[in-house]
C-alpha cells in the first residue's frame, strides 16, 4: 500500500441541448468535493455557460456544498463544468474483526426514553430510516440475517454482505434507470452502482443500522494498451456504514472493496435524491437528455491526457462517444 | 324546556352529552337558547332553516370531494343549532390551546434548529428523521418572525368524564377557520335575536389578529407589506375557503405560477408588472412548495421559494416543514417535551397513545387491541384509522403482522367515546337528535403570544352511531357559541355596506396568469373556428367527390399542409386514405393541431379563468368540450362536429364582444383572437398568392369562403373572383373584420391602450409590417402579368405571419412572464 498522497484532476462536464428554447432555468449543483481527513480539495471551480444571472453557494442539511444557479435569459443549451484538483491520503482501515458486534451497534442507535445519544450516534440516526430510494423491509432483513450471525463483528459482517451482493448481482446498465425501486433491483439482482448502493443501504437499515449513500468518482483503468480518454469516466456511488468506534466506514459493493486511494468523495446523503449532482427546474425546453463527460486523471498522467496543454475550453469540444452512461 | 324540540333526544350513559346533564336536565349555559327556541313556533323555525340553506347556496359555500367525478363540488352542510360552550370552560380550553400552539412552535424551532429534543432523548429519532414530513432543506433556517406556526388548529373531543382531549394537531396549513367564520356569518343572521341576547363572543377580532400578526411578522423593510394567500387551486377540497379567507383578510389569492423568485425575493406577477411579496399565508402542502428542493414533480409550487426562505426575505405561515408535527405518534412524548421546553405541565392531554416503535408500547398495543384505534404514525402513509374491536380473523392477523414488521410506523390510540350534541333533523319531525361531536380550534401568532379564536368549527357525524367525523365522509358542521359574561363589542372586517371609495372599475392587480389564460383562450377559440372552416371546405368536397371540384381539392389540401393542419404525405394517398386523414385532423385529439386537440386546449385555458366567464359562455364551452368524447370517427360525424364547433365558436366570439367587462383581462382575450386570426389569414392568403397562376385563380373562391368573406365579395362585385378585388377585400380592406389590415390596426389600438394602462412599454413589433402594407401599390395587381406583384405580396404576408407569432412571444414576455423586467 502506498503511503504518499495521490493527486487527481477531475473534469465533470454536463451539457443540455434543448429542442426548444428555455426561458428561465434554476439548477442546484452538487459537484464540489468535500474536505475530509483523507481528502483535500486543492483547487475547485464551477463554470457555467451561458453566464447565470445569479450564482450562490450554500451548505445543505448534510453538510454538502451546493451551488445554486439562476438563468433568466433565454438559452437553448446549458453547459456546466466542475473542475477539481484533489489530494488523497491513505486511509487507516481498521481490521474488520476488531469492530463491535452488530447487535451492540444496533442497540447504540436505538431509542430509549430519556437516554441521551452519544453525539456521533445521534448524527448517525439520520441515516437509519426509509428515504426516497431506500426501503426498510422484512425480506431485506432476512437476506442480511443470513450473513449477520449472532455476535459477528459489524465491519466483518458488512464486508460479507458487500461480497454477497457483488457475487449475486449482475452489473447491467440496461436493467434499471434512476427511478427503479430498490425492491425491483432485488428481484432482478441487476443494476448499476446506484442500485447496488441503495440495496446495500436498504439491507443495513432494515437491520436497524445506519448507512449513508456516498457520491463521488472512481479512477478507472483504460483497457490494456489503450490511452486514457477524455470523458470516458463516470460518477460513482458507494456505501458508508456507521460503527461507534471507527466512525463511518466505506464499502463499494459494485467493486467489492473498501474505498481508499482511488475513490474521490463529493458528498453524501440518505440516498441518491439527497446528492444528485444536478437538479433543476426549467421553463420550456421540450425533450432533452443531458450529456455527461467525466474525466479522472492522476496528476502524473495529466500532461499525457491533455497534451501538455490545459483542459479544453468549455463548449468547444464534442463529448467523447464513450460517455453515454452517466453511472458506473 | 320545549318538548317539541327535544322529544326524540336520548342521552347515552356511555357518553357525555353537550346539552343535557346526566340527570336529564339541560345544562345551565344551554337554557337561554332553548328557552328562546322554545317560544318560536315551528313555522318560524322552518323559515330560519330555509334561510340557512339559501345562504349556503347563494354564497356558494362548498367543499370539494376528492375522487368525485361529478363536478367535485359539494354544498357545505351547516346544522341549524349552534353548540354552546360556557365561558368558564372556554377560558380553560383557550389557555390550553394557546399553550399547545406555543409548545409546538417551540418544538419546530428545536427540530429545525439545534435538535436538542432528539439528542436528550425527549423525542425518538424515528419520529423526526424517519418522517417524510421532516424537510431537510429547512434545517437551520429560522423564520424572520421567529414563528413557525402562524395559524395552528387542533381537533379536540370530549371524553365521557367531561374532559377535552386532543385528537389531532394541524400544523401545516390548517383548514376550517374560514368555514367557521362563514358558519358564524350565516347562523348569526338566521338567529339574530338569540345571538344578541346570548352576547356571543365575536370572531372578527381573531381574524384581525391574524391579519395584523402576519403583516407585522413580515420582513417588509419599511414597505407596506403585501401578504398573499397561496392556494393549490380550484381542485383543492377547501378552495372555497381559500377564496373566502383571501377576500375577508384582503390578501390576494394566488397560485404557485403567479409567484416568481428573483434574487431570493418573492414577487407576484401582475399585468402591471412584478410586486414584491412579503408574506405568504400558505394552503399548499410542504411537499409541493418548491419543485427545485422539495417534490420535483410539483407543478403547484414556486421554484426557488426555499432560497427566499433561507435569505429570510419572505415570511411563510406556516413555515415549510411544519407538517412533521401532524403525526399522532408524538402525543405520548409531549408532556415531557412541554416540561423541557416551557418548564410547565401540558394543560390539555392528548388522547392516550402508544407509539409502537417503543417495545413496551408495542406489547401493550397488541395486548389491548380491542380497546384501541390503530393509526399511521406518519400522515404521509395515508392510512384510514382501524378500530381494533372491528378486526376479526384474517384481517386481525394481517394487521398484527404489519405492525410487528414495522412497529415504528404505527400508533395505537385509546378508543375515545365521543361526546354527543344535538343536531336539527328535518327527517325526524323537526326535532333535535344526538350525533357524535368534535371540534377544531384555532390559534394565531401575534407579537403578544398566541391568540385563540373564541369559537370553533364544530363537526358532527353524518348518522347516529358513527364514530369518525370527517367532512370528506359526509359529516356536517356546527357553529360554536361562547356566551360572554359582559356586553361584547362587535366589529367585522367585512364592510356592512360599500361606499363610493370601494367601487371597483378595473382590476389593477389582475394576476398575469389570468391575462395569459384569457389570451390563449382567445387564440384557441379563433384557431378552432378557422381550422374548422377550412377543414369543412375540404371534407365536403372530399365526401361528395363532385367532378367540378376535383381541381380545387389538391389546392385545398396543399393549403392545409402549409399551415400544418394536415401532415405532408410520404407517398401519394388514395381519396379514401385522404378522407381518413382529414377525419383524424378533425376528431382525434391526439393528432397535433387537430380541431379536437385545439378544443381541448381551449377548454383547458377557459377552465383556469372560469370565474370570469358568464354561465352562458361556460355552457358553450362545456358543450364544445364534450363534443369529441365517445364518438366513432366518421365523415358524417366529422361534418356535424365541424358545424357545431363553428357555431359554438361564433357564440364565444359573440360573448366576448357583448358579454364581458372590458378590463385588461378582456383586452388580452381580444389580443389573442386578433393575433391568431392575423397569422391564420396571412398564412392562407400568402399560400394562394404564392402558387402557380392556374392554381391561384382556382383557389380564390374557396379562399373567400374560408375567410368568411364570400358574401361580401358577391354583394360588392357580382362576378367570379379575381385576384385584385380578392386581395383588396382580404388583405387591405380595414373595414373587413376578416382582412389582414383590420387585424393589424385593431392590434395596434389594443396594444397602445393596454400598454398605457398597465404602464409598460408598448411593443412596436407591428410597425414595420403595417407601413409596408400601406406602401404596397395595389395597381400592380391590375396588370395583365401580375406574377411579380403576387409573389411580392405573398412574401410580405409571410413576414406578417412570422411577425404575428413574434408579437405573441413579445406579449408573453412583457405582460405574463416578466423575465425582461429590471430588478430592484
Amino acid at each position: 500500500m502506498t503511503t504518499a498522497p495521490l493527486r487527481y484532476h477531475i473534469l465533470h462536464d454536463t451539457s443540455y441541448h434543448y429542442d426548444q428554447p428555455v426561458g428561465e432555468s434554476r439548477q442546484l449543483v452538487r459537484l464540489t468535493p468535500r474536505d475530509l481527513p483523507w481528502q483535500r480539495s486543492l483547487a475547485h471551480r464551477i463554470e457555467v455557460q451561458p453566464e447565470p444571472s445569479r450564482l450562490l453557494e450554500f451548505i445543505d442539511g448534510f453538510g454538502n456544498p451546493v451551488s445554486s444557479l439562476h438563468l433568466e435569459a433565454g438559452h437553448d443549451q446549458l453547459l456546466i463544468r466542475a473542475e477539481s484538483w484533489i489530494e488523497l491520503h491513505p486511509r487507516t482501515l481498521s481490521p474488520l474483526m476488531e469492530s463491535p458486534a452488530w447487535e451492540g451497534v444496533r442497540e447504540t442507535l436505538s431509542y430509549r426514553a430519556e437516554r441521551r445519544f452519544e453525539p456521533d450516534a445521534l448524527q448517525a440516526t439520520r441515516f437509519k430510516f426509509e428515504s426516497a430510494h431506500v426501503r426498510v423491509k422484512r425480506e431485506f432483513a432476512q437476506y442480511t440475517l443470513e450473513i449477520f450471525g449472532p455476535g459477528r463483528p459489524l465491519l466483518d459482517a458488512v464486508n460479507s454482505l458487500m461480497e454477497r451482493i457483488h457475487e449475486e448481482f449482475t452489473f447491467d446498465p440496461e436493467a434499471t434507470d434512476v427511478a427503479t425501486p430498490v425492491t425491483e433491483v432485488f428481484a432482478k439482482r441487476r443494476g448499476v452502482c446506484q442500485d447496488f448502493s441503495h440495496f446495500m443501504i436498504s439491507c443495513l437499515r432494515s437491520m436497524g443500522l445506519a448507512a449513508r449513500y456516498v457520491s463521488g468518482y472512481l479512477l478507472t483503468r483504460p483497457p490494456p494498451g489503450k490511452p486514457r480518454l477524455i470523458g470516458a469516466d463516470a460518477t460513482h456511488a458507494w456505501v458508508s456504514v456507521f460503527c461507534p468506534q471507527q466512525g463511518w466506514v466505506d464499502f463499494d459493493p459494485t467493486n467489492n472493496l473498501q474505498p481508499n486511494l482511488e475513490h474521490i468523495t463529493v458528498g453524501w446523503g440518505r440516498d441518491f435524491a439527497d446528492v444528485s449532482p444536478l437538479r433543476g427546474v426549467i421553463l420550456g425546453g421540450g425533450e432533452h437528455e443531458p450529456e455527461i463527460a467525466v474525466t479522472v486523471v492522476p496528476e502524473v498522467e495529466f500532461d499525457l491526457v491533455y497534451g501538455g496543454d490545459t483542459v479544453p475550453e468549455l463548449g468547444r469540444r464534442e463529448p467523447a462517444e464513450e460517455a453515454e452512461e452517466d453511472l458506473d | 324546556m320545549p318538548d317539541s324540540l327535544l322529544k326524540n333526544y336520548l342521552i347515552s350513559p356511555e357518553r357525555y352529552d353537550e346539552m343535557v346533564a346526566f340527570d336529564g336536565q339541560p345544562r345551565s349555559h344551554w337554557r337561554p337558547l332553548l328557552e328562546h327556541l322554545g317560544v318560536q313556533d315551528d313555522e318560524v323555525l322552518d323559515r330560519r332553516i330555509q334561510f340557512i340553506q339559501d345562504a349556503i347556496e347563494t354564497d356558494g359555500v362548498s367543499y370539494n370531494i376528492y375522487g368525485d367525478v361529478q363536478g367535485t363540488k359539494r354544498l357545505w352542510e351547516l346544522d341549524a343549532l349552534p353548540l354552546l360552550l360556557s365561558s368558564q370552560e372556554w377560558a380553560t380550553l383557550s389557555e390550553a390551546v394557546a399553550q399547545r400552539a406555543t409548545l409546538l412552535d417551540a418544538v419546530l424551532g428545536d427540530l429545525y434548529g439545534d435538535q436538542n429534543l432528539v439528542a436528550e432523548g425527549f423525542l425518538p429519532p424515528a419520529l423526526v428523521y424517519g418522517q417524510r414530513a421532516f424537510k431537510w432543506p429547512c434545517v437551520g433556517h429560522r423564520p424572520p418572525s421567529g414563528h413557525f406556526l402562524q395559524l395552528y388548529a387542533v381537533d379536540v373531543a370530549r371524553a365521557p368524564d367531561g374532559h377535552w382531549w386532543v385528537i389531532a394537531d394541524r400544523t401545516q396549513g390548517p383548514s376550517g377557520a374560514g368555514y367557521a367564520l362563514q358558519n358564524r356569518i350565516i347562523l348569526s343572521r338566521a338567529f339574530p335575536d338569540a345571538f344578541r341576547e346570548l352576547q356571543v363572543e365575536p370572531l372578527a377580532n381573531f381574524f384581525r389578529a391574524l391579519q395584523d400578526g402576519f403583516a407585522r411578522f413580515t420582513p417588509n423593510d419599511g414597505d407596506s407589506p403585501l401578504v398573499v394567500l397561496l392556494t393549490p387551486g380550484p381542485y383543492n377540497e377547501t378552495y372555497f375557503e381559500h377564496a373566502f379567507l383571501a377576500r375577508y383578510l384582503g390578501f390576494p389569492l394566488v397560485e404557485g405560477q403567479d409567484l416568481t423568485v428573483r434574487d431570493d425575493t418573492v414577487y407576484l406577477k401582475t399585468l402591471k408588472g412584478l410586486r414584491r411579496v412579503h408574506g405568504i399565508l400558505r394552503r399548499l402542502d410542504d411537499d409541493f412548495c418548491d419543485p427545485l428542493e422539495l417534490r420535483a414533480d410539483s407543478a403547484l409550487g414556486v421554484p426557488g421559494l426555499m432560497h427566499a426562505v433561507r435569505a429570510r426575505r419572505v415570511y411563510i405561515g406556516n413555515a415549510i416543514g411544519s407538517g412533521v408535527l401532524e403525526s399522532g405518534a408524538l402525543f405520548g412524548f409531549l408532556p415531557g417535551v412541554c416540561q423541557r421546553l416551557l418548564g410547565e405541565p401540558l394543560k390539555m392531554p392528548s388522547v392516550a397513545s402508544w407509539w409502537c416503535g417503543e417495545a413496551p408500547a408495542l406489547d401493550y398495543a397488541l395486548d389491548h387491541l380491542d380497546d384501541l384505534v390503530i393509526k399511521a404514525a406518519f400522515p404521509s402513509m395515508r392510512m384510514e384509522p382501524v378500530f381494533g374491536h372491528q378486526l376479526k380473523g384474517e384481517a386481525r392477523k394481517e394487521m398484527v403482522s404489519r405492525i410487528q414488521a414495522q412497529p415504528h410506523a404505527y400508533v395505537a390510540q385509546e378508543w375515545v367515546r365521543l361526546s354527543q350534541a344535538p343536531v336539527w333533523s328535518s327527517r325526524h319531525d323537526h326535532r333535535a337528535v344526538p350525533r357524535s361531536f368534535g371540534m377544531r380550534l384555532f390559534a394565531t401568532a401575534t407579537p403578544n403570544g398566541y391568540v385563540v379564536m373564541p369559537g370553533a368549527l364544530g363537526r358532527v357525524a353524518p348518522r347516529h352511531g358513527v364514530e369518525v367525523i370527517s367532512m370528506q365522509r359526509g359529516g356536517s358542521s356546527k357553529d360554536v357559541w361562547i356566551p360572554s359574561e359582559g356586553p361584547v363589542h362587535r366589529t367585522t372586517l367585512l364592510k356592512s355596506r360599500l361606499g363610493v371609495i370601494d367601487l371597483v372599475c378595473t382590476g389593477s392587480e389582475i394576476p398575469s396568469r389570468v391575462g395569459e389564460n384569457l389570451f390563449w383562450m382567445g387564440r384557441y377559440a379563433e384557431r378552432c373556428e378557422a381550422s374548422a372552416r377550412l377543414l369543412r371546405s375540404v371534407l365536403t368536397r372530399l365526401s361528395s367527390r363532385a367532378d367540378d371540384d376535383e381541381n380545387v381539392l389538391p389546392d385545398l389540401l396543399a393549403a392545409c399542409r402549409r399551415i400544418e393542419i394536415l401532415p405532408k404525405p410520404e407517398k401519394p394517398l388514395s381519396p379514401g386514405e385522404t378522407e381518413k386523414l382529414v377525419v383524424g385532423a378533425v376528431c382525434n385529439p391526439k393528432v397535433n393541431g387537430s380541431v379536437a386537440a385545439n378544443v381541448q386546449a381551449l377548454t383547458f385555458s377557459a377552465d383556469q379563468v372560469r370565474e370570469r366567464l358568464s354561465s352562458d359562455n361556460w355552457h358553450a364551452l362545456t358543450r364544445l368540450g364534450r363534443l369529441f368524447e365517445n364518438h366513432t370517427a366518421s365523415t358524417s360525424f366529422a361534418l356535424t362536429a365541424l358545424d357545431r364547433v363553428m357555431l359554438d365558436c361564433i357564440s364565444l366570439a359573440g360573448f366576448a364582444m357583448d358579454d364581458m367587462v372590458r378590463d385588461e383581462g378582456w383586452r388580452f382575450l381580444i389580443l389573442g383572437r386578433r393575433i391568431e386570426r392575423l397569422a391564420g389569414l396571412a398564412g392562407l392568403i400568402s399560400g394562394v398568392l404564392g402558387s402557380r397562376r392556374e392554381s391561384r385563380e382556382r383557389s380564390l373562391e374557396w379562399l373567400l369562403e374560408t375567410a368568411n368573406s364570400i358574401v361580401t365579395y358577391r354583394a360588392r362585385y357580382r362576378r367570379t373572383p379575381e385576384v385584385l378585388p380578392v386581395a383588396h377585400l382580404l388583405v387591405f380592406d380595414e373595414s373587413n373584420p376578416h382582412a389582414v389590415a383590420f387585424q393589424i390596426f385593431a392590434l395596434e389600438r389594443y396594444l397602445a391602450r393596454t400598454s398605457r394602462e398597465l404602464g409598460l412599454g408598448r411593443p412596436d413589433t407591428l410597425h414595420a409590417v403595417a407601413e409596408q402594407l400601406q406602401e404596397f401599390d395595389l395597381t400592380r395587381l391590375e396588370a395583365e402579368d401580375s406574377e411579380d406583384a403576387c409573389a411580392d405580396l405573398a412574401v410580405l404576408l409571410r413576414t406578417i405571419r412570422a411577425t404575428a407569432f413574434a408579437l405573441s412571444d413579445e406579449v408573453h414576455r412583457r405582460f405574463f412572464i416578466h423575465t425582461d423586467e429590471v430588478r430592484q
